[in-house]
């Protein structure tokens, strides 16, 4: 029995090493951007200092710096504002192409169902050329609104395609509802809707943390820093010619993503079964 | 009921793919509103040009290294955290925060980590005496140990994301079968190589495939950290069409530049309907 025992005692050990070494290599960089949020310059900025611990008081003045004297406030106001209104676009688009394509039977509506899930596939550095003349043209250069109109390219395909799978769990004879009287608009908004309310939050979640993330075309479309991102302006406009202000770009970081993080974290389960639709049973 | 929804798909995503055939097949600039065609002329000199090589080469080289060590990593990690143990949800949260946090912003965290001068991973190693003060190299600044860099920073923002793919494929099997296994006397080791890595083997496919997409298409990390430098040692296609296409007004040049990403999509979207029509046979 003491054979068993220690066995067990290794595959613990074994077990908790693993879990604490990937802990440790994947979450390390936020850790590290705590440090320097807090940090003196003068202690963040020398050699000797042993980096991990805090040799000086910590301090405020990054954050101060970052909240009063650079644009990053300004920032996050642009990317809530972006989100906001492409989760509506994306939801306006999306529902009803979901709910039709859940309910067209044969061949046809799982074709154009694959078909708007590869389009998913497409990558933005493939199209950022080409829609960056487009949004020249259309005078929508060095605004936000050039994010507004190309964002839900990218968030609408996925979004039909998780919300399919929410329709398509939902008895067809919910819509023989329409035999009494409703049209297929009154039933669909008034039993379908109400029915997916965690499919359409899914969605919402979703559209707005990719609108965060996003930085090849807010990169390419915008050049003032007035207009930024914050995917965009914190890694590109806190640096001042080829000075970095580590400290508050740092915090800029931390801040920034810890909420889009837990956002991310809460709905993850469905992300992931939407991303394996088919795959697995 | 999904036209508007097509169209719109059709609109800002079919459209500007055929324009980016044309344009590379033209002369398009920045700043000059027409173009004119001029056959294969652009295929034929970014294909000689040695930046293209090199990004040609590099977005093989970084798709595939960060692809292996993905798997590996995330099929041992995965493992590890399907098991029931106190704390599974934050552990979870911890490992996923790479995947879940802005790629850019973590992409800077470690730039900062990367440091040439003020590198935490150089400060170790100094304390450690593997280098003397002021002489260990520059992450960033040497060819080789740049590539390298890209390729860890890929690896820590996907390992999450296989990790948790590969888990819902874990809860997926049958648990009669492992215990069976065990049951008859097969050990650990036989039963995850004899039974849980071959029953994992289409939702690993899923994670390599998705996997190969955001690395192989991603400009975010290569930016940041070294804008492809140095030397063009870390220039992939998606950020030498940036480079030329966007900062370099040659539209052109930089659409010709970004088609080569479409042979393997093409490949990829094949082998994922090829899945899905498998599953769907199951």
């Amino acid at each position: 029995m003491a054979g068993r025992d220690q066995q067990r005692l290794w595959a613990r050990a074994l077990h908790f090493t693993v879990l604490a070494v990937f802990v440790v290599l994947l979450a390390f960089p936020f850790y590290w951007m705590l440090v320097a949020t807090f940090k003196q310059n003068i202690d963040l900025y020398n050699v000797e200092n042993n980096p991990f611990i805090f040799n000086l008081r910590p301090t405020l003045d990054h954050l101060k710096l970052l909240f009063f004297e650079t644009g990053y406030v300004r920032w996050l106001a642009n990317t809530a504002l972006v989100g906001v209104l492409v989760v509506f676009i994306t939801l306006i688009l999306a529902l009803p192409a979901a709910y039709a394509l859940a309910r067209l039977t044969g061949r046809w509506g799982q074709r154009i169902g694959i078909a708007i899930f590869l389009t998913y596939l497409v990558p933005p550095t493939l199209l950022f050329i080409p829609l960056s003349r487009v949004v020249a043209l259309l005078g929508l250069q060095d605004t936000i609104w050039s994010l507004v109109l190309v964002y839900p390219s990218f968030t609408v395909p996925f979004s039909i395609w998780l919300l399919m799978g929410f329709f398509k769990s939902i008895p067809r004879e919910l819509d023989a509802a329409m035999v009494d009287g409703l049209t297929h608009f009154e039933a669909f908004y008034k039993l379908v809707v109400p029915i997916s309310v965690s499919g359409i939050l899914t969605v919402v979640i979703f559209t707005f943390t990719l609108v965060t993330q996003e930085f090849v075309y807010a990169l390419t479309f915008i050049s003032p820093e007035s207009q930024q991102m914050v995917g965009v302006g914190i890694p590109i406009f806190l640096v001042r010619g080829d000075v970095y202000f580590w400290g508050s770009l740092m915090a800029a970081c931390l801040i920034t993503s810890l909420p889009i993080a837990l956002l991310y974290n809460t709905f993850l389960d469905r992300f992931i079964a939407g991303f394996t639709v088919g795959a697995i049973k | 009921m999904f036209s508007p929804a097509i169209a719109y798909i059709v609109l800002l995503i079919g459209a500007p793919f055929a324009l980016a055939v044309m344009y590379a097949f033209s002369d398009a600039r920045i700043g000059s509103p027409g173009f004119h065609f001029v056959g294969i002329e652009n295929f034929r000199s970014i294909l000689q040009s040695p930046s293209f090589q090199a990004a040609l080469r590099n977005s093989v080289v970084f798709t595939v290294c960060a692809q292996i060590i993905v798997i590996v990593c995330s099929t041992i990690l995965s493992i590890a955290l399907e098991k029931p143990f106190r704390g599974r949800r934050f552990v979870r949260f911890l490992i996923l925060l790479p995947w879940v946090a802005p790629i850019s912003l973590g992409a800077i965290g470690w730039k900062w980590i990367l440091d040439s001068i003020y590198s935490v991973i150089t400060w170790v190693l100094v304390w450690a005496h593997v280098f003397k003060p002021y002489s260990a190299p520059m992450w960033l600044g040497e060819p080789h140990l740049a590539m390298a860099s890209v390729i860890l920073v890929h690896c820590w923002r996907l390992i999450p994301f296989s990790t948790v793919i590969m888990l819902a494929g874990l809860t997926a099997i049958p648990k009669d079968i492992p215990e069976a296994a065990a049951i008859d006397g097969a050990g650990f080791w036989r039963t995850l190589f004899q039974i849980n890595i071959p029953m994992m083997a289409p939702i690993i496919s899923v994670a390599v495939l998705f996997g190969t997409i955001f690395t192989f298409t991603d400009m975010t990390v290569v930016y940041i950290l070294t804008a492809g430098g140095p030397f063009d040692s870390t220039q992939t296609l998606p950020s030498l069409a940036f480079a030329m296409g966007i900062q370099g007004s040659d539209l052109a040049a930089g659409a010709a530049t970004s088609l080569f990403l479409v042979p393997v999509l093409i490949l990829i979207a094949y082998f994922m309907l090829r899945a899905a029509h498998r599953a769907e046979v199951a």
